[in-house]
């Protein structure tokens, strides 16, 4: 299971990459194993506005249909559209070309509750 | 093994025809002096060219390729795919019923709406509710009409802030689909340790936001709230109003009535309960039952009875209006009510004690050999996981197609979703001690060959037309047509 120390984590199996007021957001290698082979991926509008913890996107399964939750609260700036016609690249490359989609922070947000990779690590351990 | 039927149109011949025509007796004129030019196509169609011995062979050899309970064993949790006895065939094509124009005349329909005053009654009596509509035809358009109920409920009482309803986690998913399609906010409630709603959950979100709490009890986990008296204590005392979803239904008949447990709101799926044919998409029928407070908002009309002669009703202002053509799949509640006056009302109870005592049984029997997340005496199904099979690459997936080898339909899998590799399995009342044993050694030869030879369960099903068939592909790049 691959886990890049370079992003942070959350409880729901995202990893975030934070670039000032910009954060990318995916799933990790250890949830789209758990999900199976994707099928389809509902990615929200731009623009659309999140609370942290809210539902922004869907991953469809053979087996499940999964929300994905707003790591924290902001608007989407940028969606990964390729993943409309390869949602097989959420399960080849969940760090790289599977990324889902970028949120700009609402202000004043502050980042915590965010595992580094060793904590993640330990976590999904336990989950397994 | 059974052969693979070929497409229809695979046995297409050149030229053959399954009719003759007289000849034409009225003069003919060309079709480009009937119909504008862009309207008529320039290649004929391409349909198949059989004769009718042709056609019924090749429907009836794709028919007998079908699984049902008819048959064969049928665990799907939470479907209740019970018998359902001929009779109730029998009575619902009656002339009197079948024949009968949905305009007919009140005065020569009065044996049909005596029926449906009648279940409707006995329906009432059976959820502990004061009167019930038969409108809805499936369990899902019973929730939206529920749900649909409550709010208007709310806003008569000029309470415009309920927003919120309030789904358990081990829900089943139509209870944020219909809530969604209701106009609502869901909320989540999670489950406690034992399976059952988390009161300190509950507590935290029951707030004067909430319109309802949808309950199923038994829960998806084929577990019996016992906390449901304080629940409804919780939601009641926001402001809330309780709706029982009634896919379990078949655990309690006779045993517990959901309005004396708090409930104000009840639908009942009498495609799976009250043994009316299902699992081909319909029809269904998903009759709704109210506490005295939600009349006014039933949908309408009413059937009302008046010196022995009952008549239609639409004087209701505060209805919420029609949820269905006509009064429902009327057809589908003459067969449930053949059911309910063939078992009466103690074979009903016994239905449901027979439900619960095969559930157990098979939950007994298989708890060893495959991981019990909530070991406690279950309702009408249970779930257990391939936990202890996925060390060895043996998902449930897997044994579900392996089950088709033995000629069993597979339980419902992957689903609720707060167990992991779930399988739910509801034996239903209907099956014999044999039956379930079959079924047993089945599931223990699957657990067996999943430590020995798993391939033998990852490759399955051996004995099918066709084996294991591509899922991914077929989801994300489908052929929809033949041609």
């Amino acid at each position: 299971m691959k886990i890049p120390q370079d992003l942070k984590y959350t409880r729901d199996h995202e990893w975030v990459k934070i670039e000032g007021n910009l954060v990318k957001v995916g799933i990790t290698d250890f949830a789209q194993h758990e999900l199976g082979d994707i099928v389809f991926v509902e990615l929200p509008e731009l623009e659309e506005e999140f609370s942290e913890g809210d539902a922004f996107a869907v991953l469809e399964s053979v087996k499940a249909a999964a929300d994905v939750y707003a790591p924290l609260a902001g608007v989407v700036v940028e969606i990964n559209e390729e993943l409309e016609d390869d949602p097989s690249l959420v399960n080849s490359d969940p760090y790289g070309n599977g990324w889902l989609a970028v949120f700009e922070l609402a202000e004043d947000e502050e980042i915590s509750g965010l595992m580094d990779a060793a904590e993640y690590q330990q976590f999904a351990a336990e989950e397994e | 093994m059974k052969p693979l039927v070929p497409l229809i149109f695979e046995r297409s011949v050149p030229g053959r025809v399954g009719y003759s025509l007289p000849d034409c007796d009225v003069p003919e004129q060309d079709i480009s002096q009937l119909l504008p030019v862009d309207q008529i196509r320039q290649t004929a169609p391409a349909l198949p060219e059989v004769s009718e011995g042709d056609v019924i062979r090749h429907y009836l050899n794709l028919s007998l390729l079908n699984h049902s309970v008819d048959n064969g064993f049928y665990p799907l949790g939470s479907c209740t795919m019970k018998y359902n006895p001929k009779i109730n065939e029998n009575v619902s094509r009656l002339p009197g019923f079948a024949r009968l124009h949905p305009l007919a005349p009140e005065k020569c329909a009065q044996g049909a709406l005596q029926l449906v005053y009648e279940l409707e009654q006995y329906l009432a009596e059976i959820t502990g509710m004061d009167a019930v509509t038969l409108q809805p035809v499936a369990g899902a358009h019973g929730e939206y009409t529920g749900l649909k109920l409550i709010v208007a409920y709310h806003k008569a009482r000029g309470d415009f802030k309920r927003k919120t309803i309030l789904v358990p986690d081990s829900a089943h998913g139509t209870n944020p689909a219909s809530a969604a399609m209701a106009g609502m906010n869901i909320v989540q409630v999670k489950s406690d340790a034992k399976g059952c709603v988390s009161l300190e959950d509950l507590r935290a979100k029951a707030d004067d936001t909430v319109a309802a709490l949808m309950l199923t009890n038994p829960n998806t986990l084929g577990l019996f709230d016992v906390n449901i008296a304080e629940i409804a204590e919780i939601v009641h005392q926001a402001g809330g109003l309780l709706y029982y979803d009634g896919a379990n239904a078949n655990a309690i008949l006779g045993k517990v009535r959901p309005g004396d447990t708090g409930f104000d709101v009840v639908h009942l799926n009498l495609h799976k309960t009250f043994s009316t044919p299902h699992g081909g998409g319909g029809p269904g029928s998903g009759p709704v039952g109210v506490k005295a407070k939600l009349i006014p908002c039933l949908p309408v009309p009413r059937v009302v009875k008046k010196e022995n002669e009952f008549s239609l009703d639409y004087d209701c202002p505060e209805s919420i209006g029609k949820v269905h053509s006509f009064y429902g799949n009327f057809a589908v509640n003459v067969r449930a009510y053949a059911y309910i006056r063939m078992l009466g009302g103690q074979g009903l109870k016994l239905a449901s004690e027979d439900a619960v005592l095969n559930a157990n049984y098979l939950q007994a029997r298989l708890k060893g050999a495959y991981h019990l997340e909530y070991d406690r005496l279950c309702m009408h199904e249970f779930v257990i996981s391939a936990k202890h099979q996925k060390v060895k690459g043996v998902h449930t997936l897997d044994i579900a197609k392996r089950l088709l080898d033995f000629g069993v339909h597979p339980p419902t899998i992957y689903f609720p979703l707060i167990v992991d590799e779930a399988m739910m399995i509801e034996p239903t009342e209907t099956e014999g001690k044999e039956t379930l044993d079959y079924f047993i050694d089945a599931m223990l030869q699957i657990a067996k060959e999943a430590e020995e030879t798993p391939e033998k369960v990852t490759n399955a099903p051996h004995t099918t037309p066709i084996s294991r068939l591509d899922e991914v592909a077929a989801a994300r790049n489908p052929i929809l047509r033949w041609l």
